[in-house]
């Protein structure tokens, strides 16, 4: 960890992440992501890559957009009616910063309520966020799950 | 008149069955018995076990067993149960172990599930407490055989053998294991668990349905098919907008081009699907080229030729399993309750084929299998509207008839049916779930 580094600006971007979440603003969501930056659900504690282990999601850049465009469709049947969500966002650290690169370490809890039930969500997330002329962008974010390879319902909401 | 008052003639119907069947508690807990207590129960593949000690924890209906190789070589499965007090045994999910110990007093047991010692066994009557009594032990299923490394067991110690059981079913095993270059596949990728409100039947009703994909996996079609094909890649939202948009063939394409098989006990195929030409792997990507190369060396060209001409896709096993060869995926259903089920996803290496065609079988399972993929999240919420819609006493009826009547005997000891969007194989599971519940063997 870099005990050094300011983390507010990392923090401001993950708080204003989480709000485009939880408003289920996911068009401005997804572009907060590199063109080529990806999202990661690991299946496993400690997975090593996506390539030779399943996930719960990995979405690269083009399945992020699919993902994305039938999140804000009206008629999914899992999103009919769509779930709400409210998370919070914390224990925000820098891991390692090199020029415009810097990787944070987080954690969440998110509450989910749809159709008269609510769930709760709990994990760790990584991301490698590079400063560009308009900002951070995501180069990829990665969520680890408390219960990753637990017996889980459908999950229709990003983390 | 059957235990609990049930009639099944009255339950079902040749085009027609009661709501009861998917939604009462008695016939669940009949099923249990009748169905999970005597069919052959997929356990695991032999790979998951493959040295001695190595094991790897199942269930045979709801009860909980261990499938473990022996010092022997064989392939054993347990009730994961201590002789002594009841406790499981196994908690692990899977691993390596010289031995069983149960947590409570530490009795032992081999991986053949033979007792192997007793804590301060001297305090037991002796005429209670012999080792070689396995009753004492983890209890072996009582039928347990495998075909080409698909291990199964019955809780029955009677009827029909796996060889009958499957009949021509296996031919779909042969066609999984035959492309593999080296003529063996393992299991690999680790294992994509989700539970569904519902029940256990209507998994393998969907799987091999082919008039819901149009309408269930409209919302993942739409937006697939709008989808910037320029937008980066890696090769993995490659093949999942790929299967996306294939869910979205028009409907004269599921009548005209696809085919359903049915056969007894409750099996039964989707055929013509896909075949290679439609699939991500075609003759443009160099690692299929490659793989093809290696078949046709090592099987020669016409024998390389014909296992690549299978185009089947899902082959459900009644009533426990369902899996499909193109991108080596494997199902394993198995009932909590009569309206909650968990389904299990495994992946298969295909052995001395290119590394990067194992890698589509994990970038196709994350699509299909994955518990939040867009595809299989609105076969979850059908699964949850059928059980809400179940309540209803409006009708007390389930249609099934689609297709009736226009079944064809395919020569081979099964039905065809005219088309892809026929009921042909949910009316041929029930077929067999009358028989079973009725006491037979299907």
């Amino acid at each position: 960890m870099t005990a050094d580094i300011d983390t507010r600006p990392f923090e401001r971007f993950l708080f204003h992440e989480a709000r485009l979440l939880d408003e289920r603003r996911f068009d401005d969501w997804l572009a907060l992501f590199a063109p080529d930056g990806w999202y990661w659900v690991p299946l496993e504690e400690s997975q090593a890559s996506p390539a030779d282990t399943m996930s719960i999601v990995y979405d690269d850049r083009r399945m992020l957009e699919v993902r994305v465009r039938r999140l804000m469709a009206p008629g999914a049947h899992a999103l009919a009616p769509p779930p709400r969500t409210s998370r919070i966002v914390g224990n925000v650290a820098v891991e390692s910063a090199d020029g415009d690169a810097t990787e944070l370490s987080s954690r969440f809890q998110m509450v989910e309520f749809r159709l008269d039930r609510q769930r709760l969500y709990a994990g760790a997330a990584r991301h490698r966020l590079i400063r560009g002329p308009g900002g951070f962008r995501i180069a990829w974010k990665r969520v680890d799950l408390v219960d990753c390879d637990g017996m889980m319902e459908g999950i229709s909401v990003p983390f | 008149m059957g235990e609990n008052g049930l009639r099944i003639d009255e339950l079902v119907r040749p085009e027609r069955v009661h709501r009861r069947v998917y939604a009462d508690p008695a016939i669940f807990e009949l099923e249990m018995d009748r169905i999970f207590g005597r069919a052959w129960i997929y356990v695991g593949h032999e790979s998951q076990v493959a040295k001695p000690g190595d094991f790897f924890r199942s269930r045979v209906g709801r009860q909980p067993v261990v499938m473990a190789r022996h010092d022997d070589g064989r392939v054993y499965v347990l009730h994961n149960r201590c002789g002594h007090r009841g406790a499981m045994v196994v908690s692990r999910p899977c691993g390596h172990a010289d031995a069983f110990e149960c947590c409570y007093h530490g009795w032992r047991f081999g991986t053949d599930g033979r007792l192997l010692s007793v804590p301060l066994r001297d305090g037991y009557p002796p005429d209670r407490i012999d080792l070689a009594d396995p009753k004492l032990g983890m209890v072996r299923l009582p039928r347990v055989d495998s075909y080409r490394g698909f291990v199964f067991a019955s809780l029955a110690a009677d009827g029909p053998s796996l060889a009958e059981f499957l009949g021509p079913l296996a031919s779909s095993f042969d066609d999984l294991v035959d492309r593999a270059p080296d003529g063996e596949v393992e299991v690999a990728g680790g294992v994509a668990r989700h539970v569904y409100n519902g029940n256990w039947k209507l998994i393998f009703e969907n799987l091999n349905d082919g008039l819901h994909p149009l309408c269930v996996h409209k919302s993942s079609i739409e937006a697939a098919r709008a989808q910037d094909d320029t937008s980066f890649s890696d090769g993995s939202g490659e093949i999942a907008v790929r299967q996306m948009r294939q869910n979205g063939a028009p409907w004269d394409f599921w009548e005209r081009e696809v085919g359903l098989w049915a056969y007894p006990h409750g099996h039964s195929w989707l055929g013509d699907y896909h075949d290679d030409a439609r699939l991500v792997a075609t003759g443009t990507d160099p690692a299929f080229a490659d793989y093809v190369a290696i078949m046709e060396r090592k099987k020669g060209r016409e024998r390389a030729r014909r296992i690549l001409s299978v185009t089947r896709w899902n082959s459900n096993v009644y009533p426990s399993l369902s899996f499909m060869s193109q991108f080596r995926q494997l199902r394993v259903v198995q009932p909590v309750a009569v309206d909650r089920t968990e389904v299990l996803g495994f992946c298969f290496r295909l052995k001395g084929a290119p590394e990067s065609m194992f890698r589509d079988t994990i970038r196709f399972a994350n699509i299909t299998n994955a518990v939040a993929s867009p595809v299989l999240t609105d076969d979850l919420e059908t699964y949850a509207r059928i059980r809400a819609g179940l309540v209803s006493d409006g009708t007390d009826w389930i249609q099934t008839s689609r297709g009736l009547g226009t079944d064809t005997a395919d020569g081979n000891g099964g039905m065809r049916a005219t088309n892809g969007t026929s009921e042909l194989h949910i009316r041929n599971m029930f077929d067999a779930w009358a028989d079973y519940m009725r006491g037979g063997a299907a």
